[in-house]
């Protein structure tokens, strides 16, 4: 199976502070992988140096065998950056929002072409929301605003979906629907690489679990049921999380325990 | 009316004020898309410099202050994109020194405020053909490159992380949007002058964005209202100064105009939202 996504030894650190510990993953091509672990763990963090939106300090990472320096192919990478909402300064229409996902395939000047009008309608179509193409994306609800993004990522069909935490601050009602157009994906064969805190709808379609936890992949396999993944990283969120780390050599001796 | 037409002058002043009301909103329109409507008014006040040193050295004002004003938005765009410094303390650094080293160069130059004040308040009634050349050349090559690169344009601000991941130059674009505005703050220095040039800039997309829904939408209502506002602007500043024996300059009465626009909207607009609330 060909390689989507290859990271050996990333490091990364945000103003001083380490936030990846080398982290050595791959991700092939069909899978749908869901990054976990509780806030700060590096999960998104890690999805930001893939899309190469944060530079690293140490390691490598290549995007279809290509290493990141040198891609140029960003039509196969899709996005889903976390974000509050869809919406900006000047209205813009659900439309008009996931039409900017044909950027990366379409010419200079050139208007847009059947093969970008047909993306763009089956895109709204998928994550049901081609009711709502002309209306103003800031009149939507923040999940359907959501969905409206994924249909952003979905109208330039690329290969693989980077996902951040599209489920957060999300109902139950919209991550149902946000389940429904991901198993879309998933049935097309596209490679999902999904970040998120709960899986809550999605987690049937999960086929590979990642855990992190302060900067390190704590757990690769099969996704652990919700019982089992809360008993795993509560004690852990009580005695760390929401304290600065800092990056002394007592407190790796520590973590390396 | 048709005794106003008669003068040159006047064509000319029209001419120059139906261009800038058509630009000066299609950069507006991106500026406030990415939140930054009061970059115009920080670009309008380094020009002031621009046009001290234009007049200091006896080279063209117009040219000097196009200059200096893109290297003042670049300055901006390298602040921001570093993030060392909040962006709005980065303008209101670019404010008081553009205005201050203006008002001292022009001092310098020998000249008196009231040449300077033509080019802080407008003085359209006085252009020259040479300037209604300047003018409409300077505006075409803004109204094209903001409409035609939208889609690039409109995407890299809605949202730079997901443009970058989309493989979209961001950076340039960037650039590009902040070298516009610059040109567009000298283009309308003639017309409603450089204190009034972020009106122009934006408050016919504010008012444009009461009534609609999309940013092409947007866009086109934007460009309709400012050259509205600009030509009826400048008609109302004449009749009044000649049948009224006032002394309007065209610059106020095109931005009130305007303002009266956003006025007259704003309570519909708010209606519209009230209407898409209740309908979800």
């Amino acid at each position: 199976m060909s390689q989507v996504l290859e990271l050996r030894d990333v490091r990364l650190s945000l103003a001083g502070r380490p936030v990846l510990h080398g982290i050595d993953l791959t991700i092939d091509a069909g899978e749908f992988v869901a990054l976990m672990g509780a806030n700060g763990s590096g999960k998104s963090t890690l999805v930001r140096a893939a899309t190469g939106l944060r530079p690293i300090s140490a390691g490598s990472i290549a995007l279809f065998g290509t290493p990141l320096a040198n891609f140029k192919e960003w039509r196969r990478i899709g996005f889903v950056p976390q974000r509050a909402g869809a919406a900006s300064g000047v209205p813009t229409s659900v439309r008009e929002v996931v039409t900017a996902g044909r950027l990366g395939r379409r010419r200079l000047l050139a208007p847009l072409s059947r093969a970008d009008k047909r993306a763009v309608a089956d895109a709204l179509e998928v994550v049901g929301l081609a009711d709502r193409a002309h209306d103003s994306v800031a009149t939507l609800s923040g999940g359907q605003q959501q969905r409206v993004l994924i249909a952003r990522a979905l109208a330039g069909e690329p290969e693989v979906f980077f996902l951040d935490e599209p489920t957060a601050g999300v109902d139950v009602v919209n991550q149902r629907a946000l389940a429904t157009s991901l198993g879309v994906l998933q049935e097309r064969g596209a490679t999902v690489v999904l970040v998120a805190h709960e899986l809550g709808p999605m987690a049937s379609l999960v086929d590979r679990a990642v855990v992190m936890a302060h900067g390190r992949v704590e757990y690769d396999g099969k996704p652990l049921d919700e019982a089992t993944l809360h008993s795993h990283h509560h004690p852990r969120l009580h005695r760390h999380d929401h304290t600065p780390h800092v990056g002394s050599p007592l407190d790796s001796l520590q973590e390396r325990r | 009316m048709s005794d106003l037409l008669s003068h040159s002058f006047m064509i000319r002043a029209l001419i120059a004020a139906a261009v800038t009301g058509l630009a000066a909103p299609t950069i507006g329109t991106y500026l406030v898309q990415r939140r930054l409507a009061l970059l115009g008014d920080g670009l309008g006040h380094v020009a002031v410099t621009g046009v001290a040193i234009g007049l200091l050295t006896g080279t063209s004002p117009t040219w000097v202050a196009v200059a200096v004003a893109i290297v003042g938005a670049i300055a901006i765009e390298v602040i921001r994109e570093r993030g060392h410094t909040n962006g709005d303390v980065a303008l209101a650094l670019l404010f008081y020194g553009g205005l201050a080293g203006g008002v001292l160069i022009t001092g310098l130059a020998g000249q008196s405020a009231s040449t300077l004040q033509t080019y802080l308040f407008g003085s359209v009634t006085s252009v020259s053909v040479a300037d209604v050349l300047t003018t409409i050349v300077l505006a075409v090559v803004v109204v094209v490159m903001c409409v035609g690169l939208a889609p690039q344009l409109s995407a890299v601000a809605q949202d730079p992380e997901f443009a970058r991941v989309a493989g979209v130059p961001v950076r340039f674009y960037n650039v590009l949007v902040a070298v516009l505005a610059a040109v567009t703050v000298t283009v309308a220095m003639r017309t409603v002058g450089l204190l009034l040039v972020s009106a122009l800039m934006v408050v016919p997309v504010a008012t444009a964005q009461q009534l609609t829904r999309s940013f092409r939408g947007t866009l086109a209502l934007a460009m309709g209202l400012g050259l509205g506002a600009a030509i009826g602007g400048l008609l109302l500043a004449a009749y009044l100064s000649l049948d009224f024996d006032a002394n309007v300059a065209p610059g106020p009465s095109i931005v009130l105009l305007a303002l009266t626009g956003f006025a007259l909207t704003w309570p519909v607009g708010a209606w519209l939202r009230s209407r898409e609330v209740a309908h979800d």
